[in-house]
């Protein structure tokens, strides 16, 4: 009977996850038009429409998807047809696999077990989220060659250069903030950011690590491919870089894991930085201000608004990527790389140092 | 639950790495090595070992790999010009011999037993962490030492003027 229940809540949770994280990706195709159309004074999507309803263009990534779906399977002649068809699932899976240890709310009891909202709640938690992170530079090095034309393999020798870069400040940022939360385990940093510094600011990662946010913040967009750091597709240099072969529904593969990459950066800047599901004073009870003054609320509602907390901040950081995408523009090459090992790698190392010294003044951990 | 994952996974880890010297493609190769890789770090965290499969993920799948076909993609040497290997008397020695050792471990294995299951925690970070810091601190230090004498070796092999 307990086998059966940890089968099904397993299986809910990697259901409820997968279709949450695939659902975010139309919307925020949306979103990045329409934000593209406000900021950049362009034409947004808004000539789709069924049944005489626009609804802002919210219809246009339907149609897009459609698009790709019904267009020819085209795979180029001179193409090294395996690994150019395994390419694009190896771009994607990473992606999708890296949210399974992010915990969207506080664990809660169904039938008398205590249940915790996040797929695998792993010792290793921020290493996990390494191993895979580490594996997408694949889909992208498979692309690049399996294409077997300039563009491609080159795009996606900057890609994986620019990743492996990184990927090194990316892992020494957060070492300042395990540190300080003396965890690596994703639902016990969250826990930790629940209380509150000098009794009155929350204890959210950015506060007690601003300089490991800013590197972590840089670090997520470089790994994401996203502007300013999207060489790899730098469409004035390199036509479109890793897939410019690519057509149909493999390129909206690729696509996708663009998006599933956006989402899932958001929501570790939420996780790692921002309280992930803690909402400011809201205890299990109800709100508790520092002044005293306390109100009580339905242990359902405090639930409810802890999961509307995550996903509210998720949305702004995915909202950030965008906004910084159509206000930005692109760095050169040697730029990207001199600021990845120069400035980002020799600061985040100085950022170890200091907490490290912090920490042992202060006693430890406090 | 855990034998039948064992063997799935160490079918998966064997049966990938013979695939990796038997394919003709380098990068069909290296492409089984990361699945060779995945399935030995299953192995270790059916064995509790976390923190080692997440650290094998890290480096040998996300970094050596990576290099691995970085090399196979910038010499791209064409299809028809890969050397075709042959099963020479000196390989055909070479999986007997490898066969015997492998009978050989299975027979120490039984006549001596394997250690028991490792206690729940012991491959955590944690656990991981406190060993490396006290008891192991002297060796944890000198392979810094030894990393550090490698980074400097491949600057001064791959500069031509320092």
């Amino acid at each position: 009977m307990s086998g059966l229940f940890d089968l099904v809540v397993s299986v809910v949770r990697v259901a409820v996850m997968l279709a949450f994280t695939l659902s975010l990706v139309p919307i925020l195709v949306w979103a990045e038009r329409k934000g593209a159309a406000y900021i950049q004074d362009r034409r947004g999507p808004n000539r789709a429409k069924i049944l005489g309803l626009t609804l802002g263009g919210l219809f246009h990534p339907l149609a897009d998807a459609l698009k790709l779906l019904f267009k020819e399977d085209f795979i180029p002649d001179g193409a090294h047809r395996l690994f150019y068809q395994m390419a694009p699932m190896f771009a994607l899976a990473p992606a999708l696999m890296t949210f399974a240890v992010v915990p969207v709310g506080p664990p809660v009891v169904i039938a008398g077990r205590e249940v915790a909202l996040q797929v695998a709640d792993l010792n290793v938690g921020i290493l996990y989220i390494f191993a895979i992170s580490g594996l997408a530079v694949y889909g992208v090095i498979l692309a690049g060659w399996a294409s077997n034309s300039k563009y491609p393999l080159l795009g996606g020798l900057r890609s994986s250069a620019q990743m492996i870069s990184y990927e090194v400040s990316l892992g020494l940022s957060i070492i300042g903030l395990v540190m300080v939360f003396r965890s690596v385990r994703l639902s016990e940093i969250v826990a930790s950011q629940g209380t509150l510094l000098w009794g009155i600011v929350p204890k959210w990662g950015v506060f007690v690590q601003p300089l490991g946010f800013l590197l972590f913040l840089v670090a997520v967009y470089a790994e994401a491919n996203r502007t300013p750091f999207d060489l790899p597709e730098g469409e004035s240099e390199i036509v479109a870089g890793f897939h410019t072969e690519y057509g149909s529904f493999k390129f909206s593969i690729f696509f996708m894991a663009e998006y599933v990459h956006m989402v899932v950066g958001s929501a570790l800047i939420a996780t790692l930085f921002f309280g992930g599901w803690q909402v400011p004073y809201l205890a299990d009870s109800g709100f508790v201000l520092p002044g005293g003054a306390a109100l009580g609320l339905p242990g359902p509602l405090v639930l409810l608004l802890r999961i509307g907390a995550f996903v509210g901040k998720l949305l702004f950081f995915a909202w950030l990527f965008i906004w910084v995408r159509w206000t930005i523009p692109r760095f050169r090459y040697d730029q990207v790389m001199r600021l990845g090992w120069k400035v980002l790698l020799p600061l985040s190392l100085a950022n170890i140092f200091v907490t490290g010294l912090v920490l042992l003044l202060i006693g430890g951990g406090a | 639950m855990e034998p039948i994952l064992f063997i799935v996974f160490g079918a998966i880890a064997v049966g990938g790495s013979i695939m990796v010297v038997t394919r003709r493609h380098p990068l069909a190769s290296a492409l089984y090595l990361i699945l060779t890789l995945f399935a030995v770090a299953a192995l270790f965290v059916l064995r509790q070992a976390h923190f080692l499969a997440a650290i094998q993920v890290i480096v040998y799948a996300g970094a050596v790999v990576v290099l691995f076909i970085f090399v196979i993609m910038l010499i791209n040497v064409p299809e028809s010009r890969l050397p075709v290997e042959r099963l020479t008397g000196v390989r055909f020695l070479a999986v007997i011999v490898a066969g015997l050792l492998i009978l050989e471990g299975a027979l120490v294995a039984r006549r001596f037993g394997l250690a028991g299951t490792p206690a729940a925690d012991s491959g955590s970070v944690e656990a991981v962490g406190r060993a490396l810091f006290t008891d192991y601190l002297l060796a944890f230090e000198v392979t810094s030492v030894l990393l550090l004498a490698a980074v400097i070796g491949a600057i001064a092999l791959a500069k031509k003027k320092i």
